[in-house]
């Protein structure tokens, strides 16, 4: 048994932990960027050892499944394992210039942050999954107030940690009725016997189903429980922003873990418990955050609710249900989580630029070197939006070709496509104002230096990457898709030859 | 001793969010405590309700009573105990910060 899938586990534990040891912030520094690196090379290495469609399963204690806890790492995790390794290292970059020291435990809390990530991503188990969720949100609420102290903060971060708690507290009572009727925690062996649920329990399972549909929609910023989001994206850190920009993702990707292999087409009585539900809120949320974009007053709540609005996009496409869908959403993924944080970190250098008018959406005097950020923001916003070339084009195109001969593709498209144009005004509103409607400054002053962008710059090149490698990687996500289709095979490889 | 724990759960549930939807944050925190105690008490009658049977197999027992969901509430324990002294001192400092306990304050306040 190879140990690769659980290291991304304990890498940001033992860093983290080994971070509260170290005395000076350099030192913390040089192991977040070490940690962090080493994170990336561990989850391309699992992304190698899995493209074929392998599932490296780790049964801790040697303990087989179903009655020890696994983890499977099959490209699916490894996917997401990458694209929050990315997403972690740019975001810690721009936080080593100076954010990193309002506290002294940003950095383990970082690292902790990442280890219920990718816990969330590799887990078998659906009671791991709320011990990742568990750790991640903790971490997250620490994170999310990190800083100078600011009432506005703290009031976003009170209504987050109350409203995760109570979210929490029903995925325990959805584990708790799941195992009392079926048994099982471990997800394939519940594919397995959600499908030969008994008549008479079919409801209290379907109830369970639903519960946890409730809390995953949660995570992701489902409408209408997205409400915590721009609140508490718009007023924590830079750095911890663009780090969130991940966080949504992991709502989604349970949804996409439970609801396809576990209740999905093959669950016998039980089959697309959640089909009804996902794709109408889905374009729901679509179009509220498209809304919130337009109406925001700053630039960091305007981000925030693009956010909002590429989670309505990302479930659109799962809430397809068909394996063209489910490869477009997951294409479409890393994308936006990329878009995202580097508009998170755009806005903060353009808001530090500002002076006292921060990012406050009013006309002022320009930002010190307006045509660099100009730029970017153009490009960024261009992959925000979904407008050709950029991949994010490439992965609404792809949504909206597999929602041809859906049920629902008058909905889907004109909500796609109206969304798409909404965010479209609301970006080209906010970069006239912020740099054709400037008022010129009196005496130059200089711009920000290399190192402030080299991380917004690497998430663009990451997006330059998925738009010139899109047919190779959406073969790929394809390829995932199929996987999560067709639990049977993953279920072998997980409980073993003879269990199925 | 269905009945009486059904009640019992259900009773700390309906208090739990009773107390979550009050206005500060002092009945909020204890609404959070509650329904976290009802969801242990749930999670453990998962395991069907035994009297007097050990968690383990053994001979002259006469059956056992099933060990996970006790591993599933010692876990589910410890983590709604940090999670509540967590809750407790951000609820503090947002009385510190803010100058007074209401968590349904509007958006705008405090606003840079």
């Amino acid at each position: 048994m190879s140990h690769l899938p659980i290291a991304p586990i304990l890498v940001p534990l033992l860093a983290g932990a080994l971070m509260l040891l170290l005395p000076r912030q350099g030192l913390r520094r040089a192991l977040g960027i070490a940690a962090v690196v080493a994170q990336l090379g561990l989850a391309l290495a699992l992304l190698e050892r899995t493209a074929d469609g392998t599932s490296l399963v780790y049964a801790l204690g040697a303990w087989p499944a179903p009655f020890g806890i696994v983890l499977v790492a099959d490209r699916l995790a490894a996917w997401l394992l990458v694209t929050a390794a990315l997403v972690a290292l740019c975001a810690l970059l721009y936080a080593l210039r100076g954010e990193d020291d309002a506290g002294p435990h940003f950095h383990a809390l970082y690292q902790w942050q990442l280890l219920g990530l990718n816990g969330a991503f590799l887990t078998g188990d659906l009671f791991n999954l709320f011990v990742s969720f568990e750790i991640l949100l903790i971490a997250s609420y620490a994170l999310l107030l990190h800083g100078a102290p600011s009432p506005a903060r703290t009031r976003a971060g009170l209504h987050f940690v109350v409203v995760n708690l109570l979210g929490s507290s029903l995925f325990l009572i959805a584990v708790g009725t799941l195992y009392g009727v079926l048994g099982t925690l471990n997800m394939a062996d519940l594919a397995v016997k959600v499908a030969a649920t008994p008549p008479e329990s079919v409801g209290l399972v379907r109830a369970a189903g639903l519960l946890l549909f409730g809390v995953f929609a949660l995570k992701a910023a489902l409408l209408p429980l997205h409400l915590w989001l721009p609140a508490g994206y718009a007023r924590t850190g830079a750095p911890v922003a663009a780090l969130f920009a991940i966080m949504t993702k992991v709502g989604a990707y349970s949804i996409l873990r439970v609801f396809v292999p576990i209740f999905g087409p093959g669950a016998g009585p039980l089959a697309d418990l959640a089909q009804p539900w996902l794709l109408p809120l889905a374009l729901a949320t679509l179009a509220a955050g498209a809304l919130g974009a337009l109406a925001a007053t700053g630039l960091r709540r305007q981000v925030a609710y693009l956010v909002v609005a590429s989670v309505g996009s990302l479930l659109t496409a799962f809430g397809l249900g068909s394996a063209a869908g489910i490869a477009a959403g997951l294409y479409y993924l890393p994308h936006s989580t990329f878009a995202a944080a580097a508009l998170f970190l755009l806005a903060d250098i353009i808001a530090k630029g500002r002076g006292d008018l921060g990012d406050r959406l009013d006309p002022g005097p320009a930002v010190p070197g307006a045509v660099t950020l100009g730029a970017l923001f153009f490009v960024l916003a261009v992959a925000m939006v979904g407008l050709p070339p950029l991949s994010g084009f490439l992965g609404k195109a792809l949504t909206l070709k597999a929602a041809l001969g859906h049920a629902m593709l008058p909905w889907v498209i004109g909500v796609v496509l109206v969304a798409g144009l909404c965010a479209l005004i609301a970006l080209a509103r906010t970069g006239s104002l912020l740099f054709y409607r400037a008022e010129p400054w009196s005496e130059p002053a200089p711009g920000p230096n290399a190192w402030v962008l080299a991380p917004v710059l690497g998430l663009v090149a990451l997006i330059l990457g998925l738009t010139l490698f899109a047919g190779p990687l959406s073969d790929l996500t394809l390829a995932m898709a199929g996987d999560l289709l067709d639990p049977a095979a993953q279920g072998r490889a997980v409980l073993g030859q003879g269990a199925l | 001793m269905e009945a009486l724990m059904a009640v019992v759960i259900g009773t700390l549930t309906a208090l739990g969010v009773w107390l979550i939807l009050r206005e500060r944050t002092f009945p909020v925190v204890l609404g959070l405590t509650l329904l976290s105690y009802a969801v242990n008490l749930f999670l453990f009658g998962m395991g069907r309700l035994t009297m007097g049977r050990p968690p383990v197999i053994a001979a002259g027992a006469p059956g056992y009573a099933d060990p996970l969901p006790q591993a599933l509430v010692l876990t589910a324990i410890v983590i709604g105990f940090a999670m509540t002294a967590f809750v407790v001192t951000l609820a503090l400092k947002a009385r510190a910060e803010l100058g007074d306990d209401r968590v349904d304050a509007g958006e705008g306040d405090g606003e840079p």
